[in-house]
């Protein structure tokens, strides 16, 4: 359903993601992981359409995202970091924006709104101006504008920074019966939920994919906390590696 | 089209939630106000010296040269200033809360959303200046001013506006953060209004050229009430131009 190949990005000198590959497969949850400043934002702007990659390619339901984005971006819910919210809009109103222009029919759009509010627990503050929402439910309306729409693939960038608990699971819930009909790449910290909520996990570290496995190989006889801090020592110490030889061979 | 149309509304509905449209409204019907108050008021004092002078003195007077022209001129002033405040948001704002993340990423064109931005801020300045029109009916209540020649200074000044707003469109285009768009837009188009300047001594090639370039110019034909293809020409070139370079300023962050 997603095919990232050699996904490479600069930004000027730096380079933010470098010759980064994997796979998600039709309803699969995809545990997003790695350190902060690791490249996963970056990845995920990518595969959304929201900027190109500098080379390498990404498939989102087999189209394109650079050559046919439009067929892809029609398939696509992301919720980015900040929920993207119009902080004058009333919920209600910001979501039949969402759904008007994700390309959704008139006449679905009611239908797919109180789908969404109810999934989401927003019916109490479908009329509030989404401004003066809490934490906890301006991120609940930033779930709802990437689902409305019911794509294929949900691209969410830390769902559950900064809820209280009770909020956690209620989130983590909702994304457990979101597979199976559609795709998702979860980014987050919190390791525990990635146990629970996803089938196979991604972690990058310094832009580069340090691993790709299913979570039941990858968590026998340890934790995933022991996996990934393993991985991402093994790519610092590697770094410090290469510099060691880089400073031998310049003493030489 | 119809994606257009669902950002015009959207546009609108933030213009007209948030106090930016009442406050840039009162503020707008305010100055224009006084200015109009402080012409009449002038008007009147010279019919009144004129009739005392002599005899057929006063028909020399007319509202449209004492009036609706020195009006229109100020008015175009105040929309220099006003109107980067009014388009400074459109891009500036979605970059910086992270909408525009949503807009990108949904299934638009660059195309539509500048479309959109660009039609809600015409529609938004239509209400602003059709506003002042309490200003003509006045005269036409209590004088008699030339009634084709207020509507091609209206024109005017809806085409000024409209093409200041487009070139705010566009340096909010550039930026997130919104005082520098409202700056380089008040710039750019304080630099349009008055580039006419040195036109008379530029000498016979940069002269004409520079005279062509000022958008006071233009606007000062139309106030006269001439609607000349040149000066329709002139604002809709720096209108489309405008847009184009939005749309691909827009659009840059998906080559870029």
């Amino acid at each position: 359903m997603i095919e990232v190949q050699n996904l490479t990005k600069r930004y000027g000198d730096l380079t933010a993601v470098s010759e980064v590959s994997f796979r998600v497969e039709s309803g699969q949850i995809l545990g997003f992981l790695g350190p902060n400043g690791s490249g996963k934002t970056t990845t995920m702007r990518v595969i959304t359409g929201f900027m190109p990659a500098t080379t390498g390619t990404v498939k989102v339901a087999g189209f394109d995202i650079f050559d046919d984005s439009f067929e892809a971006r029609k398939r696509i819910g992301y919720l980015p970091e900040a929920p993207p919210l119009y902080n004058d809009m009333v919920v209600t109103a910001y979501l039949r924006f969402v759904a008007r222009i994700k390309g959704m029919a008139r006449a679905a759009i009611p239908d797919a709104l109180d789908r969404v509010l109810n999934r989401c627990g927003l019916t109490d503050v479908a009329d509030r101006v989404t401004g003066y929402l809490s934490k906890g439910y301006r991120q609940r309306v930033g779930l709802a504008q990437a689902i409305i729409h019911n794509p294929d693939v949900l691209v969410l960038d830390e769902p559950t920074v900064g809820l209280d608990p009770q909020q956690i699971i209620g989130i983590r819930n909702l994304i457990k019966e979101l597979a199976g009909e559609h795709t998702v790449i979860l980014s987050t910290h919190i390791l525990p939920e990635v146990v629970q909520v996803c089938e196979k996990v991604v972690i990058i570290s310094a832009g580069r994919v340090v691993v790709e496995d299913m979570i039941e190989n990858l968590t026998q006889g340890q934790t995933l906390e022991d996996v990934f801090l393993h991985a991402i020592a093994q790519e610092d110490s590697g770094e410090i590696v290469e510099s060691a030889t880089a400073i031998e061979e310049a003493s030489e | 089209m119809r994606n257009v149309l669902t950002i015009v509304r959207k546009e609108l509905h933030s213009y007209f939630v948030s106090p930016v449209a009442y406050v840039v409204l009162t503020g707008f019907l305010l100055l224009g106000g006084w200015f109009f108050f402080n012409l009449l008021s002038r008007f009147n004092l010279l019919l009144r010296i004129y009739t005392q002078l002599q005899q057929g003195a006063a028909d020399q007077l007319n509202l449209n040269d004492f009036v609706i022209s020195p009006l229109m001129h100020n008015l175009s002033i105040i929309l220099v200033i006003l109107v980067p405040m009014i388009t400074m948001r459109a891009y500036a704002e979605e970059k910086k809360d992270g909408t525009y993340e949503l807009l990108l990423t949904s299934p638009l064109r660059a195309g539509e959303i500048v479309l959109g931005k660009f039609f809600a801020c015409f529609l938004f300045i239509c209400i602003m200046i059709g506003m002042t029109g309490v200003y003509p009916l006045v005269l036409m209540v209590f004088g008699n001013p030339e009634i084709g020649v207020m509507l091609a200074s209206y024109l005017g000044l809806l085409l000024l506006a409209t093409a200041f707003a487009a070139v705010g469109l566009l340096t909010s285009s550039f930026t997130e953060n919104q005082i520098i768009a409202a700056v380089s837009a008040l710039v750019a188009t304080l630099l349009l209004y008055i580039i006419g300047w040195p036109a008379d001594t530029a000498g016979d090639i940069l002269g004409p050229v520079l005279r062509y370039l000022s958008a006071t110019e233009h606007f000062a034909e139309m106030v006269k009430g001439v609607v000349d293809t040149r000066d329709l020409v002139y604002f809709m070139s720096l209108i489309l131009l405008s847009l184009f370079l939005t749309q691909r300023s827009v659009e840059s962050l998906r080559w870029r």
